[in-house]
């Protein structure tokens, strides 16, 4: 069983595991971080979204392996020293969710949106969010809680 | 008054309590909680629609590594356990009840679809049960399937149960037939449709989950699951299946991620977890993968309908008539029978003054998964039907649809509908006047010719709505068939230092009881929001409560705390007259402080709260110690929700891609505690109409009864760049059936919005009908074979 | 997924041992195909080679009359590049529009063509940009890669290293997502350069990405919208599912080469 190292949040984390561990059971089962969810099985509803050395990847699609040596940040890393992240803050002031299971993939990509493309319009919030699928919002919040994000950090 | 000064108050936009936890990754879903010594399930299902079980050996998995158990249904038939069951009998119009085949937990001979139960695997982990799985051998006898709708019924059909005759469960009928036959035969106009409502599946983003444990020191079960109503999976499990008395049963519904009907149901899997905890003596987890949940949760809709409408000279209708088939999959769901009968028939009058009303349901028999409640469960079905052919009316009597339904509008209240329903109050009128006006109707001619000039076919469709929520008194229920009251409990704990718990028998798992409640509760007393927490979702806490559904918490579940708290205003003012030495009809309680009225004497919450735990001095007999008191509110009628919604689309001729370009919802919910909360309801709806207007379809093969759109990659979920933003708007008649006024907004999104989009479609297309959903496959077909005219114009 | 043994090589001659060595290894790359295979347990290798951790195939360099892309490098990384951008903006455009945000920070170029999706976007660029393919063996033509669903001409063990990509004069992707999947349900590259005209299309076929000659002499005359518009395509060996018949596929082949010559400008 090979063994992964990895940075989560800040903190180092190494495990024996099996090979077909995916990194999203790494971090839930192995970690214990559950903030990071399992919505679908063919990589498409990105309940599941971390970022993986910066960068937004569906944690339910990659081997905990091929993130050995790799700096993660989950959704419970994303507020530091107890403020919120201008995105969860968004969220929650746009009433950006209501069951709150789509969420942490949801906050996840939209920090990767943002980074990625900071003047952020309506349609292209609604195409960068193609691998995220909620199921009671009808997107309308997030989207308005994206785009405030995007501007109070701009 | 000052808490809706300080912005907490009923009305107000409270941000959500409950949000700091879902935002931080701190929720506690199902699947996030973990046991000691906990062991995991994964349930072998059927490949076949229908077979013969000939035989199951378990041997060569029994062997495999990691497993520590392996179960079928001969071991749950031989410990006498009951199968699931469905809680409301249909009677069929000849008086008999409905047709019930047995719902075994794990098949015993018979599989009836594609991902039935066929044995359970308990292994050390995930990994091994699925492994072990794979190698239990089934010989089974692969058999013709009834997986048509349309088929299911013919003499020919193969038999889901021998217990039903042409796979034939119910035939109910409701409303007046003679009535109906008499206004036809005199009507100045026909109008007729056939219809079908496509089969869609439900899709909560968090899978259905189960964690049963048992302690062997007191025999008390646990079950950890994703349930809607977690007291009602209680008494299903001990009363009906037998798994453990109530009292020996607690069943947990933590964070729930979504549920819209489909965790209502008490489903096989997280009966076998929890009754098998004790057989193997540790906890016992599942969760399902998406496409199990494909496969296994309970589907919606389905319906096949033939609908004719009776108008006179002057467009007024006279009476509708209506057959419809429904699909209720291979085994009654837990409410299925209800659906498309007393949830679909009794809205069929819609918002219109219908003389006659005449509706037969046959509920019907499949090889598919099971058939129920699911987002709006019965009445997206009778609003769809309703709203098409009132709107094929109006194209073919040349009447303009906004014109047609306001000369069909009740306008008095209360009104008596042929098919049960008394509609307590609401002004269609309004919510057709204000959404018009939003989506500038009078501008549509010219958008549409400036669309032409642009290649692109622009059409708009109305949906004046109407739905029975706040479901339901009990003793009416009784009457129809159901086999429960369905009241709501709630109960309100005083804290000696004047913080409240209200305990109540709802559940959120989306909807932000959290906040809502909390508001209620904190404008009431006149505490800080911060001060309130709502407990719900465990039967150890909560005595019994009947759950959420049906856009019923907010009218039953408010109402019932409305009752605890004026029994705790009654008892404070008590207290606060012995401890100001007053009269108690003298004490005033207003904004969180008791005066006596007529004096500087004054006494605030906290400071009573503890007195009526130190009691001291209390007069013996006459006032208990505590500040604590519990309500059951049963409603005296459903509430009726209502209002307009319009779509606008563009439809490419090309691709035949629909745009949504405008989309207006004026919605009356009566009395609104929370409009961010409520905007946020109907946004959802909404999506979930376009999902199943122009998007979404459970489709199984007619043949062999596989299930074709079993994922992501063929089942088509709404996407963000699917939708456009929403536009909303309200009008108000407050609801005289409860003390708050409020009528439920949960479902009314859902509900409206198809017909508004093929409406829309419809129109822009120059068409009929068009069937849901109007993929871009079906939108270029019927271009294809539509009149110039479409193209042209 | 069952279980197999992981490998991480550094270098492309160490992945190369690793593969010689295995019984029934699988190349894993970005994993955005492998790795949702491996869950549904449709596969069952002995061995993962992970090349994902390979410095020398992540590259995109700029050329001559060319840009040279590693296979490991990711859909994100080339539809970011400048140079990619500069020299051909139309291949910047579709590794964009591939799978959505998380997919294209993960997947890469080599896994794409290696898998062959007869849905995916990548062999589209390639057949219609007459692209090289360069693996550890050889030279592979473009023409000659694509064998059909899921097949290339590779042999067991041969690794993708890189494709070179000529410049175009004119190049653009059109794509009609799958609703449900949003893969290409009929996806068309149009490009004009020294290797002539050319007009590929993914999505569609029965038997993966294909290219239309009628179309190509067309445009090789009248490089315009109009010249392909009227062109039919058979609907014969076109998939037909609940998506769209094959009818309704050969018809949005027309439109979408339409709109990527009217694109491509």
């Amino acid at each position: 069983m090979p063994v992964v190292s990895m940075t989560v949040n800040g903190k180092s984390a190494s495990a024996d595991v099996e090979a077909r561990t995916l990194l999203v059971q790494f971090i839930r089962e192995q970690l214990g971080l559950t903030g990071t969810h399992v919505g679908c099985d063919t990589s498409q509803c990105g309940a599941c979204v971390v970022h993986v050395d910066g960068r937004a990847v569906k944690s339910c699609t990659m081997l905990a392996a091929q993130a050995d040596g790799a700096d993660i940040v989950t959704i419970e890393g994303l507020a530091k020293n107890g403020e919120l992240h201008p995105v969860q803050a968004a969220f929650r002031e746009h009433h950006g969710l209501q069951c709150g299971f789509c969420t942490p993939g949801m906050i996840m990509t939209a920090v990767d949106m943002i980074r990625r493309k900071p003047d952020l319009d309506e349609e292209t919030v609604r195409e960068e969010l193609e691998g995220n699928i909620c199921r009671c919002t009808g997107y309308h919040n997030i989207v308005k809680a994206i785009l405030a994000a995007s501007r109070e950090m701009r | 008054m000052s808490d809706a000064a300080s912005g907490e108050g009923i009305g107000q936009p409270v941000r959500r309590k409950e949000d700091f936890r879902f935002i931080t990754g701190n929720g506690h879903y199902t699947d996030d909680i973990n046991r000691p010594r906990q062991t995991w399930a994964y349930f072998l299902r059927s490949p076949h629609a229908h077979a013969r079980i000939k035989s199951i050996d378990t041997s060569a998995a029994e062997a495999a590594p990691g497993v520590v158990a392996i179960f079928t249904g001969r071991h749950v038939a031989d410990d006498g356990l009951g199968g699931l069951i469905c809680g409301w009998t249909v009677t069929s119009k000849d008086g008999t009840p409905m047709k019930v085949g047995p719902h075994p937990i794990l098949a015993l001979d018979t599989v009836r679809y594609v991902g039935d139960h066929v044995a359970m695997v308990v292994a050390e982990t995930l990994a091994d049960a699925r492994a072990a799985a794979e190698m239990i051998d089934v010989d089974y006898d692969a058999l013709p399937a009834a997986a048509s709708l349309s088929a299911c019924q013919n003499a020919a059909a193969p038999q889901v149960h021998p217990e039903a005759p042409r796979n034939t469960c119910f035939e109910w009928e409701l409303g007046n037939k003679a009535e109906t036959e008499a206004a036809f035969a005199k009507a100045g106009r026909i109008v007729k449709l056939d219809l079908k409502n496509n089969r869609l599946i439900p899709n909560a983003m968090e899978p259905r989950a189960a964690l049963g444990e048992f302690d062997k020191g007191t025999g008390i079960y646990t079950l950890h699951t994703t349930s809607q109503n977690p007291h009602v999976a209680r008494l299903v499990l001990s009363a009906f299946v037998g798994v453990a008395p109530e009292h020996k049963l607690r069943v947990i519904a933590p964070d729930v991620g979504g549920g819209f009907g489909s965790k209502i149901f008490i489903y096989a899997e997280e009966t076998a977890c929890v009754w098998a905890a004790a057989k193997v003596g540790r906890p016992i987890k599942w969760t399902a993968d998406r496409s199990e949940a494909f496969l296994s949760d309970a589907h919606g809709r389905d319906h096949l309908s033939h609908a004719e409408l009776a108008l006179d000279k002057d467009g007024k209708f006279l009476a509708l008539r209506v057959k419809t088939v429904a699909n209720l999959g291979a085994y009654l769901s837990t409410f299925s029978a209800s659906v498309p009968t007393y949830l679909y028939g009794t809205l069929l009058s819609g918002q219109y003054d219908i003389p006659a009303v005449y509706v037969e349901v046959d509920g019907v028999y499949t090889h598919t998964a099971p058939v129920d409640a699911y987002r709006g469960a019965g009445r997206p079905e009778a609003t769809y039907l309703v709203e098409r052919i009132v709107e094929t009316a109006a194209r073919e009597t040349g009447i303009d649809p906004a014109e047609l339904r306001r000369r069909n509008y009740i306008r008095t209240f209360p009104h008596q509908t042929p098919v049960i329903m008394n509609y307590d109050t609401g002004d269609y009128e309004a919510s057709l006047a204000a959404a018009m006006e939003a989506i500038d109707y009078k501008g549509f001619p010219a958008r549409k010719s400036e669309a032409a000039k642009r290649g692109k076919l622009r059409g708009i469709g109305f949906s004046s709505y109407i739905e029975a929520c706040g479901i339901a008194p009990s003793a009416a229920v009784g009457s129809l068939g159901a086999g429960v009251g369905l009241w709501e409990s709630a109960e309100v704990r005083v804290n000696p230092t004047g913080n409240v718990e209200v305990l109540t028998g709802s559940h959120s798992h989306g909807q932000g009881h959290e906040t809502t409640f909390a508001q209620l509760v904190a404008s009431r007393l006149g505490v800080p929001l911060a001060n309130v927490e709502i407990v719900h979702g465990d039967t150890d806490k909560v005595q019994f409560g009947m759950g959420t559904y049906g856009s019923r918490s907010g009218a039953v579940g408010m109402s019932a705390i409305v009752k605890a708290l004026d029994k705790i205003e009654a008892k404070a003012k008590k207290i606060a007259a012995h401890l100001m030495e007053a009269a108690v009809e003298d004490i005033v309680f207003e904004n969180g402080t008791f005066t006596v009225q007529g004096t500087d004497k004054s006494l605030a919450w906290a400071e009573l709260s503890l007195a009526a735990y130190t009691a001291h001095g209390f007069p013996s007999g006459e006032i208990e110690p505590g500040l604590k008191e519990g309500a059951f509110y049963d409603p005296v009628n459903f509430t009726f929700p209502s209002g307009c919604h319009i779509c606008e689309v563009e439809i490419d001729p090309d691709t035949g891609v629909t745009k949504i370009e405008k989309f207006v919802a004026v919605d009356d919910f009566g009395t609104v505690i929370n409009p961010m909360i409520v905007e946020g309801q109907v946004h959802g709806g909404i999506a979930q109409g376009v999902g199943q207007a122009l998007l979404e379809h459970g489709i199984y093969d007619a043949e062999s009864g596989q299930l074709i759109t079993g994922s992501y990659m063929d089942y088509c979920m709404p996407r963000a760049d699917d939708l456009p933003s929403f536009d909303l708007g309200f009008t108000t008649t407050i609801c005289p059936s409860n003390p708050l006024g409020m009528k439920g907004c949960g479902e009314a999104g859902a509900i409206a919005s198809p017909p508004a989009i093929i409406n829309a479609v419809t129109d822009a297309l120059g068409i009929r009908d068009i069937e849901m959903p109007a993929t871009p496959a079906r939108v270029w077909t019927a271009l294809q074979s539509a009149t110039p005219r479409a193209a042209a114009e | 997924m069952y279980q197999f043994n992981y490998e991480r090589p550094k270098t492309l001659a160490d992945a190369e041992a690793l593969l010689g060595k295995a019984d029934d290894p699988k190349i894993l790359a970005g994993g955005q195909t492998l790795i949702p295979t491996l869950k549904q347990r449709l596969a069952m290798p002995s061995d993962v080679i992970d090349i994902g951790g390979i410095g020398e195939l992540d590259f995109i360099r700029a050329e001559g009359d060319a840009v040279m892309i590693g296979a490991a490098t990711r859909h994100a990384t080339v539809a970011q590049s400048a140079d990619v951008k500069k020299h051909n903006p139309a291949l910047a455009a579709l590794a964009g529009s591939i799978g959505d945000p998380a997919v294209r920070h993960m997947g890469t170029l080599g896994g794409s063509i290696a898998n062959n999706d007869p849905a995916a976007d990548y062999p589209a660029a390639c057949l219609g940009l007459d692209a090289k393919i360069h693996t550890t063996r050889r030279l592979i033509e473009a023409d000659e890669f694509f064998k059909g669903m899921f097949e290339t001409a590779l042999q067991d063990g041969e690794i993708v290293k890189e494709v070179t990509f000529p410049h175009p004069e004119k190049a653009a992707y059109m794509k009609f997502p799958n609703p449900a999947s949003r893969y290409a349900m009929v996806g068309v590259f149009v490009s004009r350069g020294p290797w002539g005209v050319r007009v590929a299309v993914t999505g569609a076929g029965q038997n993966g990405v294909f290219r239309i000659a009628e179309m190509e002499e067309a445009l090789a005359k009248n490089w315009s919208p109009d010249a392909v518009a009227n062109i039919k395509v058979p609907a014969t060996g076109l998939n037909s599912d609940l998506h769209g018949t094959a009818e309704y596929r050969a018809h949005l082949v027309t439109v979408m080469a339409k709109r990527a010559v009217a694109a491509a400008g």
